[in-house]
Order: C-alpha cells, then structure tokens, then sequence
C-alpha cells in the first residue's frame, strides 16, 4: 500500500507551537537514506523499463528485479525504527503497517508463490509502488533540503489519486490469482493434530487478509485526501482526536 | 457482623452513581435494589437491572460452550461429546476458576474498577478477552488436542500447583490493596507485607497483582502445552509490565521513603 505520511512538512502549526529542532547527525542521516531509497527505486524503474524494452515481455520480469526489490522494500524496515526513536513525526504504528504489508505482499506472496511470478498484476503493482516510491523518498529528500520544487509536491499529493486504486488492484488480483497454488500446496498451513495445539491455514487468512482491504484502502485513501487538501490547497481542516 | 460494601456503577458510562455501606451479607438484590432506590428517589426497584461483568462473563461462557462442544463448533460427530482427555476437564476447571474469581472481585473486592474507562476501550478490552478466550477454548477442547508430551503428567501437576499458588497470591494481593484504603477516604500509602505469606512478594516487587497474574497464565501454559495459551501469556504480560512499570514510576514520585529493593513487576529483573 502507499506511505501516508510525510518527513514534518505538514504539521506547521505543531511545529510552530512545539519547537522540535531534529539534530545534524539525524538529518543528516534522513538525507543520506532518502537519497539512497530514491536511487534503489530508480535502479528498479530503469531495470523494469530495460527488461521490457530488450525482451518486449514481462514474463520473466519479476525474476529479473526480484532481488533489487526484495532489498530496498526490506530496508524501508528502517522507517519504523526512524518513527520509533523520533527523528520522523510520524506514527510508529502507520508505518508499521504500511512496510508490513508491503513486506507481505513481497516476501509470501510474490517471493513464495513463483508460479504467479509472471502475472499482470504483479507488474501493475511494481509500476505504482515503483512510482510511488521515487515520488515519496524524493519529496522527503527535497524536503531536508529546504529545496521542494513544485511539481514534485504537486506529484505527491495528486498521483497517489489513481495510483492507489491501482496500486490495490494489482496487490488484490495477485493475490487472488495465488489462492489456488496455495490451497493444493498447503503452503505455510499447520493442521491438527500438532504437539502445539495450534492450526493455521493461509488460504483462510490470504482470504481475511483480502477482506480487510475493504474497511482499510478507505481510511488510508480518505487521509491521504485530507492531506492533499491542507498541503495544496490550504484548507485548515480541525481532526478530531484519532 | 461483617457487611459488604456494594458500589453501583453507571452501566453506560461507568460513573460511580452510589456507594452502598453496610450491606448484609445475605441481602438480595431486591434489598440492593431498594437501598440505591433511596439515594435515587426516581429508580425504583423495578427499573434497575443489576448485571455481571460482561468482559469476565464473556470469556468463562464462551469456554464453556467450547468445552461442552455445543454445535457449529467442530465436526458434528463431536456435538456434545468431551474430551478423553482429563488434562482438558482440568483446564476447564482452571480457566473457569478464573474468570469466576474476576467476577467475584469485581463485584466485592475491587473498589476503583472501571469508574473512568471510555466505552470505545470497553469494546476493545471485551473484544480481546472474548477473541483469545474463544481461541484458546477451540483448541484445548478440540477432538484433535495433544495433551503435554514433554513431560507428561508431571508437567500438568506442576502447572497446576503453580496456577492454584498464582491464584490464591492474586487474591491476596487484591485483599490487601483494598484494605490499604478505607471506604471514601483518598489517602494513598505505600502497600507492604502483611501477616498473610502471600503477600510478602511486595517486598520485592511493586504489582504483585500483575507478577501473580502472570504466573497464572505461565501455569495454565504449561498446563495445556498450547500455543493459543502462550501467545495470550505473551501479550497479558507486555500489556501488564507496561501498567506495572507507570505505577511503579508513579509510586516513586509520590513516596520519597519508596522501598528501593522493589521491581515493578518481576523481582530483580523487570
């Protein structure tokens, strides 16, 4: 799913009222690693372009990237721990299910099942992520430096319009398309009798997992809304308490 | 003649609305009833309805109706039936045990329970007690549940040993809290040991409540080797080291003579 929040660039007000003055070593780290995330996602979007342009395919496209992804989506791990200790003003909990699910969707959905590998909707949801991804780390990196220009903030708060349904989609339909693979394999399933007491069948949870799209692509959609009208348009919108 | 002290609690809002002295031990509800009458001329004793606890109430039913194997639950062949196995009948009896001495307290014990929780946290905490009761409950009453392997009967007989001391510690500590405070008075002391041995853990450990509480669920673990178990262990005691470690700060700051040897919630270590 996309990232929501943004490296303090909203909260004015608050940072009028609570002088919170980052320290060098941590902006200067900030900068670093949006920088190198905006760069690993680069490298991402050029591989993916290159792949098509040479074997005028996408079978096999996955395979070819699936490294470089696997570490620059892992790596974002390291957003959590900036929310944690403070440096980002953002909730350690949005993030944290924000990387998480992105880590699911790479790690026990794409990684796992290979035979989905070749499917459209996963390259339609590289393409968003890829998108999102070089517009998000850019905005944080352009941000640090005091130094945003427009069309990279005007690319934040409005492609993220189409871009998140898409984004859904794609995520959904993989999903989905890898239901059958997983209910013959029995991947990652545990059934009774076990010396734990415990069972699990993913098949079941894919299927929550799927469902609980439903009450959270709105939360997120309608936050992400509000915030494109604070930032572009000034609206002064008073949130209740969350 | 020992009386009970009886609290009436907004049932919504869980505003205290009346605190009842002196009730006689043997009073019925009906007598409860038309003593809050008085103090609220306009509640008769037909419109008050007096209820238990339905965040403990939830989790000793649903274990039940789990344990009976009522139907829908697991495969109709098993409608009704019960487990072979008699480590399952003694979890029962344990987890009910439980819920049904939380009932108790919460009714006679507890003197400051839930006055000041909002009611979107009610619906959280009832949902997490009645989702990981539910859950535990499938599996230790399952056709298909293994008793402890490890070590067998002696583990189950550990386990129980350890979760009757937890409980009965619990109790104590519970006692004594109460009787730190005399009824409406807003003094606020330091608890310390009493005559009762179960007690005596206050002299290293400032919630014992909550170190007796996780010895509860650690029994009751090891009692049924069940994973669910664990994971509810887990999570009360993450939940319970967060609350013991802000009453422990918060006990520093108001005694400055606070016993330095005390931990918040495990002696020595945490």
């Amino acid at each position: 799913m996309v990232s929501t929040e943004e490296d303090g660039s909203v909260e004015e007000k608050e940072n009028n009222n609570k002088k919170r003055t980052k320290s060098a070593i941590a902006v200067a780290w900030l900068t670093f690693y949006n920088i190198a995330m905006t760069a690993g996602w680069l490298v991402l979007a050029m591989a993916m372009m290159r792949f098509y342009l040479q074997k005028g395919t996408h079978k096999g496209l996955y395979k070819s990237i699936a490294r470089t992804l696997k570490f620059f989506q892992t790596i974002a791990l390291i957003e959590v721990v900036h929310c944690a200790i403070g440096i980002v003003r953002t909730s350690v909990i949005v993030t944290g299910v924000q990387v998480c699910s992105r880590i699911f969707m790479v790690w026990f959905i794409t990684n796992s099942i290979k035979q989905i590998q070749n499917e459209e909707s996963v390259i339609l949801f590289l393409f968003v992520w890829t998108f999102t991804e070089i517009t998000r780390y850019s905005f944080y990196t352009f941000n640090l430096l005091n130094h945003l220009p427009y069309f990279i903030k005007w690319a934040r708060y409005n492609m993220f319009i189409i871009m998140y349904p898409l984004g859904v989609a794609g995520e959904l339909l993989t999903i989905y398309t890898a239901l059958p693979y997983v209910r013959k394999t029995g991947m990652f399933s545990m059934r009774l009798p076990n010396k734990y007491n415990i069972s699990f069948d993913y098949y079941y949870f894919l299927t929550i997992v799927m469902l609980s799209y439903i009450p959270l692509f709105p939360q997120l959609y309608f936050h992400m809304l509000r915030q494109r009208r604070k930032v572009l348009l000034g609206e002064i919108i008073v949130e209740k308490d969350e | 003649m020992k009386h009970y002290e009886v609290e009436i609690l907004d049932a919504k809002t869980k505003d205290k609305l009346c605190f009842l002295d002196k009730v006689e031990p043997n009073a019925t509800i009906g007598e409860i009833k038309s003593m809050f009458h008085k103090s609220h001329p306009q509640w008769y004793a037909a419109r008050q309805s007096i209820r238990l606890d339905p965040k403990y109430a939830g989790p000793l039913l649903l274990y039940l109706m789990f344990y009976f194997r009522v139907p829908f639950i697991y495969a109709p062949k098993y409608d009704f039936t019960t487990s072979k196995h008699w480590v399952v009948h003694l979890a029962c009896m344990c987890h009910s045990f439980h819920y049904l001495k939380r009932l108790l307290e919460t009714l006679f014990v507890h003197r400051f329970s839930h006055g000041t929780m909002p009611l979107r946290n009610i619906f959280k905490n009832c949902t997490y007690y009645w989702g990981f009761a539910a859950w535990m409950a499938y599996y230790i009453n399952h056709p298909l549940y293994t008793p402890p392997t490890i070590y067998g009967e002696q583990q189950v007989r550990m386990a129980l040993i350890i979760f009757l001391f937890c409980q009965i510690g619990n109790f104590s500590i519970h006692i004594a809290l109460r009787n730190l405070r005399p009824p409406g008075s807003k003094t606020r002391k330091i608890p310390y040991p009493t005559k009762n041995p179960f007690t005596w853990i206050f002299l290293l450990v400032s919630c014992p409540n909550y170190t007796y509480e996780l010895g509860s669920w650690f029994g009751f673990t090891l009692m049924t080797q069940c994973l669910p178990v664990a994971f509810f262990t887990a999570v009360g005691f993450i939940q319970m080291t967060v609350w013991a470690k802000g009453k422990h700060r918060s006990y520093l700051k108001e005694f400055r003579d606070y016993p330095p040897l005390r931990s918040p919630i495990l002696p020595f270590v945490l």
